[in-house]
């Protein structure tokens, strides 16, 4: 169960124009600016749920799954998932939750996959057993028995997301968050990711919280979506809530985009 | 405990992977030994009398200090760390339930020890057998010898906990660049990179000493040479254990502060 409540969080970036005179300006005087991230933001998922948590880019997509996976401290608001605080108890907290950014690798560089895989078994103390079945369903499911010898380095973005995907889940956990899972894959690699999350939370009632713009990954995966803009939620519903009726998906999102100035 | 022993192996073992740029460490290192023994000779030709340490000891230092660069530098910092704070893939670290203080302090243990391992043994080789006083002399006694090793790991865990507060400072300046050219310059100079400690002048040295930067490779180094023994050497080695101490808690203090107000760079 995750529950959201009243999250605000804001980024001071520095801000100049181009060329060298502000450049040179900017020694003296620097100019930051407020960047509102998450303006009160609240919501509530429960558990074995998949919810597409969607938006325009900049919209704090990221940012809110950061702070549901510890790493970031909101300013105001609070967030309780499974009873834990996850940046007051990260360390309890992070036990129970898979994450994969789409845009950044977990594995280590220049050893084989099975490497960064040991390694995790051990951070997370997976017993063989648990670790040895998983492994195997893993591998199996999302097709890795070719790739787990490899150095990473030496993979394709594609096989590295399945690698990537297969180690956010090695230790179970009960909540998964996926930032752009499907960035960069191939058709089959996206059938096959999709496959396997749908397997994982019927399988294993899995709480999965995903963000993409892939917008067939949303109305392949998922029945709920929160969608936000600027900061706020702007609708938390279904996907049919934004097509009404019309054919195209993509389409019916750029409209409601641009319906609400965002 | 288990998970940082997990890490400690995997760096361990990624470090030994890299055989061309370990030869190429030795070269580089056997070649730097040797030009700077020919300027101490060239020195103490001129009078051998105006050195605080032999020739001999002088050898020795160098000669083990080129094996165990590896241990002592401060340079050898680890990029990747410092491109996960500047990048924000620190971000994965960061959800798994480990202590990041932790897990770097002992990947950077093995990063050094494998590195370490690879190079220093065909350097301590052709140093036995060059002739002497230019060659590496034998331990001057066996509880001398025991000192060094215990030392040597002392001086390894400070230099260590030394380069941890840069990378926590990288976390509150985003860029390292500066934090780290000046760490490194201070740390080479003031831990006796340069040339050894005893051949400051006195004053300057009796400061230098109290430092942390004297409780890296100059207590080991100095310990083998013979040169540093009996209450001196006694002093050198609690300073040490007091350094260790001091700098790893003053690190898990910024550790500590840093995850308060981390931000991720990158989306």
């Amino acid at each position: 169960m995750i529950t959201f409540t009243h999250v605000c969080k804001t980024y001071k970036v520095s801000k100049r124009d181009a060329g060298f005179s502000s450049a040179f300006k900017a020694l003296f005087h620097k100019e930051y600016e407020h960047v509102t991230a998450l303006d009160d933001v609240s919501f509530t998922i429960s558990d074995g749920e998949m919810v597409g948590y969607i938006g325009p880019n900049g919209a704090g997509k990221s940012s809110t799954i950061k702070i549901l996976s510890g790493i970031l401290t909101p300013e105001k608001g609070t967030c309780l998932i499974n009873g834990l605080i996850p940046w007051k108890n990260r360390i309890e907290h992070v036990k129970n939750i898979g994450v994969v950014f789409g845009q950044r690798t977990q594995l280590w560089w220049d050893v084989p996959v099975l490497d960064s895989f040991e390694l995790l078994k051990e951070i997370y103390r997976i017993d063989e057993h648990s670790y040895r079945q998983n492994l195997e369903q893993l591998s199996e499911m999302l097709n890795l028995s070719g790739l787990l010898k490899t150095p990473v380095r030496q993979l394709s973005l594609g096989q590295r997301m399945r690698c990537e995907i297969a180690a956010s889940l090695l230790h179970n956990p009960k909540i998964l968050f996926l930032d752009e899972p499907t960035i960069g894959l191939d058709a089959v690699s996206k059938l096959a990711v999709r496959d396997f999350i749908l397997k994982l939370n019927k399988e294993k009632n899995t709480t999965v919280i995903l963000t993409t713009h892939d917008m067939q990954d949303i109305e392949a995966l998922t029945n709920r979506i929160i969608l936000i803009g600027k900061g706020r939620i702007l609708l938390d519903g279904s996907i049919d809530d934004i097509k009404e009726g019309c054919d195209c998906t993509e389409e019916a999102l750029a409209a409601f985009y641009r319906s609400h100035n965002i | 405990m288990r998970k940082y022993i997990a890490f400690f192996r995997l760096r361990f073992s990624m470090g030994l992977q890299y055989r061309a740029a370990a030869l190429a460490g030795i070269v580089t290192q056997f070649v730097w030994g040797a030009m700077e023994i020919l300027m101490f000779r060239a020195f103490y030709q001129a009078d051998a009398s105006a050195f605080p340490m032999t020739f001999q000891a002088t050898c020795a230092y160098v000669w083990m200090q080129q094996a165990f660069l590896a241990l002592f530098m401060a340079w050898m910092m680890e990029n990747e760390i410092f491109d996960s704070i500047v990048n924000g893939n620190i971000s994965y670290e960061l959800c798994r339930p480990i202590n990041v203080y932790n897990m770097w302090f002992s990947r950077s243990l093995a990063n050094r020890l494998s590195k370490a391992v690879l190079r220093s043994m065909p350097i301590l080789l052709a140093a036995v057998f060059l002739p002497a006083p230019y060659g590496l002399m034998p331990p001057v006694s066996l509880p001398a010898f025991l000192l060094f090793l215990i030392t040597l790991f002392l001086g390894l865990g400070v230099t260590v906990a030394f380069c941890m507060l840069v990378y926590m400072v990288s976390f509150f300046t985003i860029s390292s660049t500066g934090v780290r050219m000046v760490a490194v310059s201070v740390v080479e100079f003031l831990s006796g990179g340069v040339i050894p400690l005893p051949f400051f002048p006195d004053p300057v040295r009796q400061v230098m000493e109290l430092l942390p930067f004297a409780s890296m490779q100059n207590v080991p180094l100095r310990i083998y040479s013979g040169d540093l023994s009996g209450p001196p050497m006694r002093h050198a080695v609690f300073l040490q254990i007091f350094w260790l101490f001091a700098l790893i808690a003053l690190g898990r203090c910024l550790d500590v502060l840093a995850m308060k107000k981390i931000t991720i760079q990158g989306g």
